[in-house]
């Protein structure tokens, strides 16, 4: 699926990092050859955006399931899977069967095991995979408890300057936890932790990037005093950077009321006070990135007890909604929000898309941002429905996708 | 309970309405005062009834319960046991922890299985917090939680607070409520299911509750249930009309939660020297098994005048014998019950 003639969009608004404007877009070969009309020439494909949003594909960091329609609905056009695979993404090989697997409409980065079989003590082989393909190093779905390990894969990222991205959670105080500990957790008598088993790991993990110097990235930060450490590191100059997921600032522990293991996610859902925090942290630039944590689980996996239930949802189809609330909610501006969803987690990657740039992959939405829907299971393209956000009323979503200059689906 | 041995049905609800408008037991959580008033009150003709030479009735001749338990149990699959017996239904007991049976598809396929037998009652056991009601929305008759995980073990609150007011009216002190008692759970609250219950049992009829443990084995935000924490043990105890002692699940003391048993026992163990500490003639409880010597003193225990456990168990029957009947009659074509059961999927 190559690109065989430019494709020129218009009468769209165009989101660039230096604000919304009104102009062209032509691409070329699949890339972005000009940010006005003037290269389109002869024989062009024209796609009127008439009058809708013009933004940048989403760049999905850590999901953990590739499901590409999934990913198309909701405007993504690239993602970065974890390692936690089965076999996990610890070798070479395996690295290059997963970035060549989404080829050609959706391009998938692999994050690299940070150590063998994910068992958090022996390192990797990071060098050979990332000439395989790997764009950063992951701890997986659990924290290293060795700080000897975690230092060592730090360090040697960032000889390579490989993005290290790590799971924030104390697995001693986390234990078999599945709920934050407070009156939801204790009122349902879940096994719970308490949220200062993400201070904690967040706390070790910015000292010991501090002192290897690497690129250090915490998929999900989800409370009030872990993003407090993460505001000071990144005030001194560390090399930090945060993520989270929409049901951290959509959502609090309230949704596991009646046991719905739909919303038993890990980390698991906090306070309300915590998920302000959120809010806040997005608003001052402490988050970087939102992403979806893609983590379609079908009913075997969910039709449990709470405790027994395996933590994740399906959040690629309602990333670009529930981000869009926050535009409409004034806690960001569009083209923030497109920072987070796009452009950061591309820097972090080291992959040319990301923005609206001459020379850039040309990865693009038509997105309406008005366009109003119904979250359902039942009517998901996820390979799975499990949504905590079944039911609900959102506004806003991708009309069409391009790919590599490609349109790849018309929603 | 009138001459030919039909339960009366008490008058506390208005006419018309519904006294008991569940069609499964999962928590004291789901319950009203004025509910739980009710199957106080079912429950005393039971006690009546039991203490008879001739126990058997055929009130629910022809029904089928199930006791379903995922998790081991003696005195409480005994106490349903013999509670369905005496009501003349067919009980069936299904050891399901000795089977491979434990979680996962298996538990919902139980569900569906039960339900296809087309049992009347089934009663759960299970070690995962939220299994009962998990199950109570897949079948289509009444569920009652015999113990989920953590998180309820409503009959046991139910018998703890009818064996409380049998106690009380013993003494000439009764009275419909316990509005003005202080009560004092001690003991390991954070895994205990029985500490829950009657936490939310005992607040909604009018207690005042006090949980006393040692800092790991406190729940986080247990003030926010309205009881009163405290690690300091005789400051607990301080004046309080009923000691409730937890047992401390020995399985879990491999030096995670506490240093040892000698120790807790130092700390939390309920002694006749501590017993001076609570109001005078202050009761005190244990849901058991016992561990004599780490909570509980035996001394303590086998006080005649003091200790209620024994009539906690004889209350546990009939507790569930008012349950089994108030949870059935919607299915025995009893007028005036509601029971909004599961949705029957499978049914």
């Amino acid at each position: 699926m190559k690109q065989q003639r430019p494709l020129l969009i218009t009468n769209g608004k165009v989101v660039t990092p230096d604000g919304v404007r009104e102009q062209p877009i032509v691409c070329i070969d699949g890339r972005i050859a000009a940010v006005d009309a003037s290269e389109a020439q002869g024989d062009v494909d024209t796609l009127d955006a008439r009058g809708r949003i013009v933004a940048p594909g989403i760049v999905d960091l850590g999901v953990f399931a590739i499901d590409k329609p999934a990913f198309h609905f909701g405007g993504i056009t690239r993602a970065a899977l974890m390692p936690d695979q089965s076999p996990p993404l610890d070798l070479p090989s395996r690295v290059n069967y997963i970035a060549k697997s989404g080829k050609p409409d959706l391009w998938v980065h692999p994050l690299a095991a940070a150590t063998q079989e994910l068992s958090g003590e022996d390192l990797a082989e990071f060098a050979l995979m990332r000439e395989a393909g790997a764009r950063g190093i992951a701890t997986g779905r659990r924290w290293i408890a060795d700080s000897g390990v975690m230092l060592r894969v730090l360090r040697y990222a960032a000889m390579l300057d490989l993005v290290v991205v790590s799971h924030a959670e104390d697995g001693g105080i986390a234990g078999e936890a599945v709920a934050t500990a407070g009156e939801m957790a204790t009122r349902l008598g879940l096994p719970s932790a308490p949220v200062e088993a993400e201070a904690l790991a967040v706390a070790r993990d910015i000292a010991l990037a501090e002192m290897s110097g690497a690129r250090l990235h915490f998929r999900q930060v989800t409370t009030r005093a872990a993003l407090d450490l993460v505001r000071a590191a990144k005030a001194r100059g560390v090399a930090v950077t945060a993520g989270v997921t929409p049901a951290h600032f959509m959502l609090s522990d309230l949704a596991t009321g009646d046991f719905r293991t739909f919303a038993r996610l890990s980390p698991p859902l906090r306070e309300d006070s915590d998920r302000l925090a959120v809010v806040e942290a997005i608003g001052d630039g402490t988050i970087d990135v939102i992403s979806s944590g893609h983590d379609p689980r079908g009913p075997e996996d969910k039709r449990l007890p709470f405790s027994d239930a395996e933590p994740g949802m399906a959040g690629a189809e309602t990333l670009l909604a529930m981000t869009l609330s926050l535009v409409r909610d004034n806690v960001l501006s569009l083209e923030r929000a497109f920072e987070l969803l796009s452009a950061n987690p591309a820097r972090l990657l080291g992959v040319e898309a990301g923005t609206l740039e001459a020379g850039r992959e040309a990865d693009i939405l038509l997105v309406d941002t008005d366009k109003p829907w119904v979250v359902s299971t039942a009517r998901m393209t996820a390979s799975a429905g499990n949504t905590p956000f079944d039911g609900q009323p959102v506004q806003g979503r991708a009309i069409a996708v391009v790919k590599g200059g490609v349109q790849v689906i018309a929603n | 309970m009138t001459s030919d041995g039909t339960p009366t049905q008490s008058g506390r609800y208005p006419a018309g309405g519904h006294a008991f408008p569940h069609g499964s037991l999962t928590g004291i959580a789901q319950l009203e005062r004025h509910e739980i008033l009710y199957l106080l009150d079912e429950a005393e003709q039971w006690v009546d009834f039991n203490r008879q030479s001739e126990k058997h009735c055929d009130l629910l001749a022809g029904l089928t319960i199930i006791n379903a338990f995922f998790e081991n149990s003696t005195r409480t699959l005994l106490s349903f046991e013999i509670a369905g017996k005496r009501l003349g239904a067919d009980v069936v007991n299904m050891h399901a922890a000795q089977s491979s049976v434990k979680k996962g598809e298996t538990l919902i396929d139980t569900a569906i299985t039960l339900n296809a037998m087309r049992a009347d009652a089934i009663v759960i056991r299970h070690g995962s917090s939220g299994a009962v009601d998990l199950i109570a929305s897949k079948v289509d008759c009444p569920v009652l939680n015999a113990g989920d995980g953590q998180h309820e073990h409503p009959t046991q609150a139910l018998l703890d607070a009818l064996a409380l007011r049998h106690a009380l009216e013993a003494r000439g002190e009764g009275s419909e409520d316990f509005t003005g008692l202080t009560i004092t759970i001690c003991g390991d609250i954070l895994h205990s299911r029985v500490a829950r219950s009657n936490i939310l049992c005992l607040q909604a009829m009018g207690a005042s509750v006090r949980v006393c443990a040692p800092p790991a084995l406190m729940p986080v935000g247990i003030e926010r249930m309205g009881a009163e924490p405290f690690h300091d043990f005789d400051a607990a105890l301080k004046g309080c009309d009923v000691a409730m002692m937890l047992r401390l699940q020995t399985e879990r003391m491999s030096g995670q939660f506490i240093p040892s048993a000698r120790e807790y026992h130092h700390l939390y163990g309920l002694t006749q020297h501590r017993l001076q500490r609570c109001a005078p003639d202050a009761l005190v409880m244990h849901p058991g098994p016992m561990n004599r010597g780490v909570e509980i003193d035996s001394d303590v225990a086998d006080m005649l005048d003091r200790s209620i456990i024994t009539r906690q168990v004889e209350m546990g029957v009939a507790v569930r014998m008012a349950c089994l009947d108030i949870l059935t009659r919607k299915g025995r074509g009893l007028p005036g019950w509601q029971g909004d059961l599961g949705k029957g999927q499978w049914a």
